[in-house]
């Protein structure tokens, strides 16, 4: 297996609180033989802020990085983030009406013009890499663990925009953590809403909702979640106290990166998993001493 | 909820422009009430999804650009996904917020506030600076920092920097917002 070579678009927040995302998607990448090269100097999709303050704005803040992965030469880049993959493929959708494109490059000092397909990280591993590959590299199985995998509401809706797995009850994860030797439960929820960005503006809605997911998954029996966005991972791990409190309960369930099972999976070394990152724990889980030292996985599982 | 006259102020130059900035054909909704079935949000909404579309067709202007919905709405796509007439409902949301914006309505002052110190961190540095995002948040809406609880939780995990990372490109980003501001101030 050789020659799979992407651009690639880290998104901000895999610069603060989800550094364990971009270091264990690294690690799963360079596993799996995928070559990531950063876009040179790429700068913020704007995120949902932009978008609901303009389209246009919102667009170019987009499209700034879709021409720069244009000026590499290549026509496809990957983001490890739905909510940079939504926006990046949302600006490249829009500016395909030449009016809409005129106003979007009328805010940038060079324009974009077109051509550039954004994918998950996620997508390229099933699509490129493919699941048998996957399972044949895997050298630690997850045994016995219990999992749900949540896909969070934006990764694959709606349909004719972001054209991969199902919009309501996608697999791509679930095959994924399966392959990985993990037991994946079925989760009803998983394309509800977390919360999304108001857990700072607004909480008491965020707790609400990040509430109903972890309780639902505490009834079906998981030990732990898996996910695939950033937002989603910091509202049920970070905030899994203020959940907690709403649902007047508590709750200890380690909020994995599916890049971080499927590294250790696939052997990579532990240090660029980013598991002592996690809020919550998965020491218990990972049935080990401690997150973060040596020989996590060691343990076999009665 | 208030009871409208709805005869009385049909806007129709507001109809005509929900339609024109947001692509989509209000029209075609027959109030199957499918989106606010599936809305995350609707428990916190004053006006649910549906009846907002509802109002969009009557040319209720103001009950619509006043109203909470718009500021709460996070974008799940669930309505646009499951509305069985095609209609991007999630995208008529975001432009009547921009609406609200312009107009000068933001019933929910946080959400704005914070959306506002979001594009302030971009503008300044390129990229999200979380913990100046927060402190500007913090700053503006006057209010200690609601989540302090959270703090014990990350600060030893190392991830919040605190430093913005300069992109080369800071000046072409500040740029960016100001034609918008200029072009925002021509229309
Ligand atoms: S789902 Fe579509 S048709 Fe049904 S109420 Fe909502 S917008 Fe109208
Ligand atoms: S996009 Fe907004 S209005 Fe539509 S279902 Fe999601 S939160 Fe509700």
């Amino acid at each position: 297996m050789s020659g799979l070579s992407y651009a690639y678009y880290p998104g901000c927040s895999g610069l603060g609180t989800s550094s364990e995302y971009d270091s264990s998607t690294r690690a799963v990448c360079k596993a799996l033989f995928m070559e990531l090269s950063d876009v040179p100097d790429w700068s913020c999709c704007g995120s949902s802020p932009a978008h609901a303050v303009d389209h246009a704005l919102s667009a170019a803040l987009s499209a700034r990085n879709l021409a720069r992965v244009r000026a590499m030469d290549r026509d496809d880049v990957l983001t490890p983030c739905p909510s940079c993959l939504t926006n990046l493929r949302t600006a490249d959708h829009r500016m395909r009406d030449e009016a809409f494109a005129a106003r979007a490059n009328s805010l940038l000092d060079a324009p974009y013009k077109g051509g550039v397909r954004a994918r998950s990280v996620l997508q390229a591993i099933v699509e490129d890499v493919g699941m048998e590959m996957v399972r044949a590299s895997v050298v630690r199985p997850l045994k016995g663990m219990k999992v749900a995998a949540y896909y969070g509401c934006i990764m694959n809706r709606p349909p004719e925009l972001m054209a991969f797995d199902d919009p309501e009850h996608p697999m791509a994860m679930d095959l994924l953590m399966e392959a990985a030797g993990a037991t994946v439960l079925p989760f009803p929820l998983k394309v509800e809403c977390c919360g999304a960005s108001f857990g700072v503006p607004r909480p008491d809605v965020t707790a609400r909702l990040s509430a109903r997911l972890l309780l639902t998954a505490r009834e079906i029996g998981a030990e732990a979640i898996v996910t695939a966005c950033p937002l989603c991972q910091m509202n049920l791990d970070l905030r899994q106290n203020q959940a907690a409190r709403f649902a007047g309960t508590a709750f200890e369930i380690p909020v994995f990166y599916f890049t971080q099972l499927l590294g250790l999976a696939l052997g990579a070394p532990e240090g660029s998993l980013g598991l002592d990152k996690l809020c919550v724990s998965p020491a218990r889980v990972l049935e080990a001493p401690a997150a973060g030292e040596t020989n996590l996985t060691q343990g076999s599982r009665s | 909820m208030d009871v409208l006259d709805l005869s009385a102020s049909y806007d129709a130059d507001f109809v005509a422009r929900v339609q024109a900035e947001s692509g989509q054909n209000t029209a075609l909704c027959y109030q199957c009430g499918n989106c606010t079935a599936g809305c995350p949000y609707t428990f916190a909404y004053d006006i649910p999804v549906s009846r907002i579309m509802r109002l969009v067709q009557a040319g209720q202007r103001r009950a619509v650009l006043s109203c909470r919905s718009i500021w709460l709405c996070a974008t799940c796509e669930s309505c646009t996904t499951r509305c069985p007439n095609d209609i991007d409902v999630a995208r008529i949301m975001d432009v009547l917020r921009h609406m609200a914006r312009r107009e000068g309505f933001a019933t929910e002052r946080n959400v704005k506030v914070f959306w506002d110190s979001f594009l302030d961190s971009v503008r300044r540095h390129g990229r999200v600076f979380e913990a100046g995002l927060l402190a500007r948040y913090v700053f503006l809406t006057g209010r200690f920092w609601t989540d302090a609880d959270l703090a014990p939780r990350i600060l030893p995990k190392n991830k919040l920097g605190l430093k913005p990372h300069a992109i080369k490109g800071q000046a072409e980003m500040a740029k960016i917002f100001q034609r918008f501001a200029e072009q925002e101030g021509r229309s």
